[in-house]
């Protein structure tokens, strides 16, 4: 079963589901044509990968009358900060090692 | 609400050696010595001639970085592109001489939120190579 992780790259390595994503991140609370009117696919692909997003948890909806609008959820994009914060482990621990060559080189 | 802003990001790690920068730059540019503490590679201290950096490989990752050196400032700034995992990156190396030795600032730039494959990548492989890399730390204290 995948973890949470993988559930948010996977979501997220489809262009035009990221487009939808960062659309919601940024213009907030959103219904379905809205966002289908600038996706540049149609409305039941729209709602396709809204249910992706919704599964990787990444957009949560509610519903208002006949209306069912969505937004994105902010701290789901963690497993992407970690995947950066990943490089900033690897460069530490390589100067760590960096220091103990130049300590070697003295010698 | 806060502003995502996934588009571009870099990494920042900063740290200080009691070594000059001279020495430094020779462990940032000799084969050797960057074998010794980043990855095996045939570096080539010159702007243009593309070289790898090498690691074993673990599973969907052949351990290949891609890079190609574009600026060469002796004992002054160093930076490559690091291609691996459809992360298309820039690390730059900026050594500033302190009164105890050598401030060492690198800076990878680039994570941008467009590059399908990273995300494929930072799924795959990266979580791997980062696993296995906490053994190889653990192993040498």
């Amino acid at each position: 079963m995948p973890n949470a992780a993988d559930r948010v790259f996977k979501a997220l390595a489809d262009p035009t589901r990221r487009a939808i994503f960062e659309r919601l991140a940024r213009d907030g609370d959103l219904k379905v044509h809205a966002l289908t009117a600038r996706a540049g696919v149609s409305q039941p692909m729209v709602s396709k990968h809204l249910s992706a997003l919704k599964r990787a948890r990444l957009v949560r909806h509610r519903r208002s009358g006949r209306e069912t609008h969505y937004s994105a959820r902010q701290e789901s994009l963690a497993p992407l900060v970690d995947w950066i914060s990943g490089y900033g482990a690897f460069w530490q621990n390589k100067l760590d090692l960096l220091g103990d060559v130049l300590e070697r080189m003295d010698k | 609400m806060t502003n995502p802003d996934i588009s571009t990001r870099s990494v920042i790690v900063e740290k200080d050696f009691p070594h000059p920068p001279a020495k430094v730059w020779r462990a940032l540019t000799d084969r050797s010595l960057i074998e010794q503490w980043l990855m095996k590679n045939d570096f080539e201290p010159v702007g243009g001639p593309a070289f790898q950096l090498r690691m074993d490989p673990v599973p969907n990752w052949n351990g290949i970085v891609d890079c190609q050196v574009v600026t060469v400032d002796p004992a002054k700034t160093l930076a490559y592109t690091w291609g691996t995992l459809g992360l298309e990156s820039v690390v730059t190396f900026t050594l500033t001489p302190t009164d105890a030795g050598t401030h060492l600032r690198v800076e990878q730039t680039g994570f941008r939120s467009d590059q399908d494959a990273a995300y494929k990548g930072a799924n795959y492989g990266w979580q791997s190579f980062l696993g296995k890399l906490e053994g190889v730390v653990a192993g040498l204290e």
